[in-house]
């Protein structure tokens, strides 16, 4: 599935950096019923993960109450030049990732 | 005996009482306080949760609850000794208390998140963060939504 990452190309080593990621997802609630009154079956992304060369700098767990098309900002230092890998988990084995890589001077 | 209107209107009343209140308790619409509290309580345990450090940024007033910019900040120099190990989202009134939990540590740089959550009313959220000394600090806040989320139906 699409997802649209924003990872500062280049950084200073020590700088904190802005991760920002949005996924395309239904995000269905469970709640919600259909106009001949049957319940729309759960179907949301549960756990989103960052790995920043390979170590885990970043997760959480979601729920229904997040909007549909999660959207993500959190921050990083810039320790190293690498890549950044991206997972997303979800209901109905759901899966998808993304990487982008990041340049540290 | 031929039926009396009356003994027939409470035999109806009856039937449509015994028909909704299973419904009813089978599905509750809305988290309540005390479900919050044993949400919150699922991640803290018994340990106390004192306010301040955190910070919430949402609109006061919400037109449109299904999609409400949120942002928590924690007060955090984000070192080895001293950083957030997570963050803790919660509502009052969606049909389930969680929004969200966050973890991070001192290789974040600045313990702030932000994302888009669903309100399904006018309610509190509360946002929790647990610190690398294992202490609980919260803020509320309060928000009103004119347009729900979450329980509407489709089109």
């Amino acid at each position: 599935m699409a997802a649209l990452i924003n990872v500062p190309a280049k950084a200073r080593r020590g700088d904190v950096i802005e991760i920002r990621t949005l996924t395309s997802h239904i995000m269905e609630t469970g709640f919600r019923h259909t106009a001949d009154g049957k319940l729309v079956p759960r179907d949301i992304i549960t756990s989103f993960t960052c790995r920043y060369n390979g170590t885990e700098i970043f997760r959480a767990d979601l729920f229904p109450a997040i909007a549909a098309n999660p959207y993500l900002s959190f921050f990083a230092v810039a320790k190293e030049s690498g890549r950044f890998e991206f997972e997303w988990i979800g209901d109905n084995g759901y899966s998808s990732t993304a990487s982008a890589s990041i340049t540290v001077e | 005996m031929p039926t009396t209107r009356r003994q027939f209107l409470s035999l109806a009343g009856g039937v449509t009482a015994a028909g909704t209140i299973p419904i009813v308790t089978l599905r509750p619409l809305r988290a309540t306080p005390a479900m919050l509290n044993t949400a919150i309580r699922n991640v803290v345990g018994e340990a106390p949760i004192r306010t301040g450090k955190v910070k919430v940024d949402i609109p006061p007033l919400v037109e449109n609850g299904n999609t409400v910019p949120m942002t928590v900040t924690v007060a955090s120099p984000m070192t080895a000794d001293d950083h957030v190990k997570s963050i803790h989202v919660f509502n009052e009134k969606n049909p389930q208390p969680n929004i969200a939990n966050f973890y991070l540590g001192p290789s974040s740089g600045r313990a702030q998140v932000a994302t888009r959550i669903r309100l399904a009313d006018t309610q509190k959220v509360v946002a929790i963060a647990r610190l690398s000394d294992d202490t609980f600090w919260q803020v509320a806040v309060d928000v009103v939504v004119t347009l729900a989320a979450c329980t509407e139906e489709m089109n």
